[in-house]
């Protein structure tokens, strides 16, 4: 799929969106080897000189491609169910051009050697750009604090256990302590383990109907209590994954008020879906955290919209078919997400939630700045990584024909809008709509 | 010699000492160290007089560094090794210091693991008390040991910038020595990963530093700590590689400091762990076994001046 570099390439007659600056007007962008040249409403207004291949963008939209700060990519160690290779060509055909991939593989990252290999091993594979976590803790254990400084060096963009809490509120603390030895972010599943042992979704009315072991909702808030409490102990950068009730967007909204260097993430599931998705024990819609109750998924709209959601992230976490075909006990948590990221958060827009370079901002310059990625805006110099997609273009989602290896979507079948027609990877289209 | 003027009854540590005690106790110790190079180091200032030196906790080089100095000035010294002893039997500290001072010692050298318990026995018993290290509070002779070293070297400490690098949080030596330059007029820098510098350190009138190099830059003096192999196991510090890549002293974090710059470590070392193991060896960079030597003279001052306030018995 990768093609050679066209020299320069003009994509005209494009709506130009750069939410960090707030551009949102027609033009043209030009780019030059793997870096944006040019780009505004009158360049090419009197053509495109000779030289230069054109992309005639028919009137769509012409963004930044997506940073999604929020992916499980199983490689190494489990590979049949994603790899380097299928999770990239997920992401291009997702808008994706930059996702920044848990620590959760076999081996975990926890040692430079294995963040290497799976930097490297993306590179090489030149889809989506690949930025790996490491984990905040040997072997994402809970106990020993990893080797953050020199993993930082070799590449590591922050620190998380990633799908587990760190549990032990004095190691937290000293990994955000430690973390801010070296400035670095610490990045937390911010669930009570203690609560949620056990628990299958969401605590409520569902889950006594179903017969279901229920996760409070509580133990979200409770969790974000604490490390806010320790944040201020130890004054180290912060940030949630996936927060997805009230109660705990209630805890971050008071946290950045406090002033706290704090922000979060969340995931379409969380304001597209809530607990009733679970409906016959769909064990697609078996998700960490559990999709939540319908006031709670409203609050996680609002919040996307207030910006007390900084970065809305796919939360890929592909699971094959012997992981999901399972009484729903025994399901793996987690859902296919690259590939509906950027349709599902449309839909704040469609609905009239937020403006599209609102959307676009949680998608694009909000998280490459929490993660302090040169990543997701509209920049002279800065790599031609864009997305050109159609935003009203309606469309069905059919998990079977994902470009992903796994096809757990939580949204198999739902009506869309917004398509992906060509994803730029340092100015080589690495995808184009069939 | 100078007629001792000092107006306490115990040194338990540097804090509330004034600039002229501790320059008082560094002159008189600046005579030792003549003394102790000499054939005959014996002198009979305190015959008669007694020492124990109490170790709650094991010691090689404090005690030794005692015992020479009380030996050297001519009194009877007795070490007594408690945690073999008594703790085992269940005596309490307080007993202990009630059982001892019926043996009517002149002087006892306490070292305890707990912060402030040499004080309590302080308060408990007849005679004249120096702190050899209580928990992770004060340790006086290590950092009065360190200013002579520094002022025999650099002719002064007044005006000086230190870094003192390591495990901070739980070091005495570190809160001994930043009292004592602090009082001496020395400039004072913290240098440890976030885990090892509580974050009101800075209330104690040190620059915190959590980069080795930015906090080396310009330091006449840098003082390496030992850190403890128990909080090298992800608890503090995820591993030694990490700490001695960072927080290691080696020749390229040392080039950021003056080029005259002097290397203290209040030992045991660890070599490879804190500091590269050639440059601890490094005769022109460090001046390692000379603290230990100024650890005697500056014992046996200590010892001189608190023996002769205590007058002892009835006589």
């Amino acid at each position: 799929m990768p093609q050679r570099t066209a020299a320069r390439v003009a994509y005209v007659n494009a709506r130009l969106l750069d939410p960090a600056s707030g551009l949102d007007a027609s033009g043209a962008l030009l780019t030059d080897g793997e870096a944006i040249a040019e780009f505004g409403p009158h360049l090419f207004a009197n053509g495109v000189p000779g030289g230069i291949e054109v992309v005639d963008c028919d009137g769509l939209c012409l963004a930044p491609g997506l940073v999604d700060m929020r992916v499980q990519l199983r490689e190494p160690g489990e590979e049949h169910k994603e790899t380097l290779k299928t999770g990239g060509e997920a992401a291009v055909a997702g808008g994706i051009t930059s996702m920044v991939c848990l620590p959760n593989t076999h081996p975990v990252i926890d040692d430079v050697a294995t963040l290497e290999f799976v930097a490297r091993r993306a590179r090489k594979i030149g889809l989506a750009k690949v930025y790996p976590y490491a984990a905040a803790t040997k072997g994402l254990a809970g106990k020993e604090l990893a080797e953050m400084g020199m993993l930082a060096e070799a590449g590591a963009l922050a620190f998380t256990d990633g799908t587990q809490a760190i549990r032990d509120a004095q190691v937290m603390r000293r990994a955000l302590a430690y973390a801010a030895t070296f400035g670095l972010l610490i990045v937390q599943h911010p669930e009570e383990p203690a609560l949620a042992e056990g628990g299958l979704m969401n605590e409520g009315e569902m889950a006594t109907r179903l017969g279901l072991a229920g996760i409070p909702a509580a133990a979200e808030a409770i969790l974000l209590e604490r490390d806010i409490r320790l944040v201020e102990l130890g004054g180290a950068r912060y940030h949630a994954a996936h927060v997805s009730t009230a109660a705990g967007l209630e805890v971050i909204r008071a946290a950045k008020k406090r002033g706290l260097a704090v922000t979060c993430d969340t995931a379409p599931p969380y304001f597209a879906l809530n607990e009733l998705a679970v409906g016959d024990y769909r064990t697609f819609a078996k998700l960490s955290p559990p999709l939540r109750s319908e006031t709670d998924r409203q609050a996680v709209a609002e919040a996307v919209a207030d910006g007390t959601v900084d970065a809305i992230a796919s939360d890929h976490a592909p699971q094959d078919q012997d992981s999901k075909r399972l009484p729903f006990a025994h399901a793996a948590f987690g859902g296919a997400g690259l590939e509906t990221l950027l349709a599902v958060s449309l839909e704040l827009h469609h609905n009239r939630r937020m403006s599209m370079l609102d959307v676009l901002r949680r998608l694009t310059c909000a998280p490459a700045d929490i993660l302090g990625l040169p990543a997701g805006r509209l920049q002279k110099g800065a790599a031609a990584d864009l997305v050109i997609f159609d935003p009203d273009r309606a469309w069905k989602v059919v998990a079977d024909a994902f470009y992903g290896k796994s096809k757990n979507s939580p949204f198999d079948g739902r009506p869309v809008q917004g398509v992906v027609m060509r994803t730029v990877v340092d100015g080589r289209t690495v995808y184009l709509h069939a | 010699m100078t007629q001792s003027v000092f107006p306490h009854r115990h040194l338990l540590g540097i804090q509330g000492l004034t600039p002229q005690h501790i320059t008082m106790l560094l002159d008189l110790a600046d005579g030792y160290v003549e003394q102790n190079r000499a054939a005959d180091k014996k002198k009979a200032l305190l015959r008669g007089r007694t020492v124990i030196n109490l170790f709650y906790e094991s010691s090689t080089r404090t005690r030794t560094s005692f015992e020479l100095a009380g030996k050297r000035l001519g009194a009877d010294v007795i070490n007594m090794q408690v945690s073999a002893s008594s703790v085992n039997k269940g005596e309490t500290l307080i007993d202990t210091a009630m059982t001892l001072t019926a043996m009517h010692p002149d002087v006892l050298v306490v070292r305890h693991s707990d912060s402030g318990a040499v004080q309590l026995l302080s308060q408990k018993v007849d005679c004249a008390v120096i702190n050899a290290g209580d928990g992770s509070h004060e340790h006086p002779t290590q950092a009065l040991l360190d200013a002579l070293t520094i002022r025999r070297r650099k002719g002064r400490l007044s005006g000086l910038l230190v870094a003192i690098c390591g495990d901070v949080l739980h070091s005495r030596v570190a809160r001994s020595n930043i009292h004592l330059l602090n009082i001496m007029g020395a400039q004072v820098r913290v240098v440890a990963p976030r885990t090892l510098v509580p974050a009101t350190m800075s209330r104690l009138g040190v620059e915190v530093f959590h980069d080795m190099r930015e906090g080396l830059k310009g330091c006449d003096i840098i003082m390496m700590l030992r850190v403890q192999n128990e909080r090298m196991r992800g608890n503090f510090i995820p591993s030694i590689r990490e700490y001695f890549h960072f927080f290691g002293l080696d020749y390229e974090k040392l080039g950021q400091a003056k080029a005259d710059a002097l290397i203290m470590h209040p030992g045991p070392m660890n070599r490879g762990v804190e500091i590269d193991s050639d440059l601890a060896d490094d005769y022109e960079r460090s001046v390692i076994r000379e603290q230990v030597e100024m650890g005697v003279a500056v014992r046996m001052a200590c010892l001189e001046v608190l023996a002769r306030n205590y007058t002892g018995g009835t006589a």
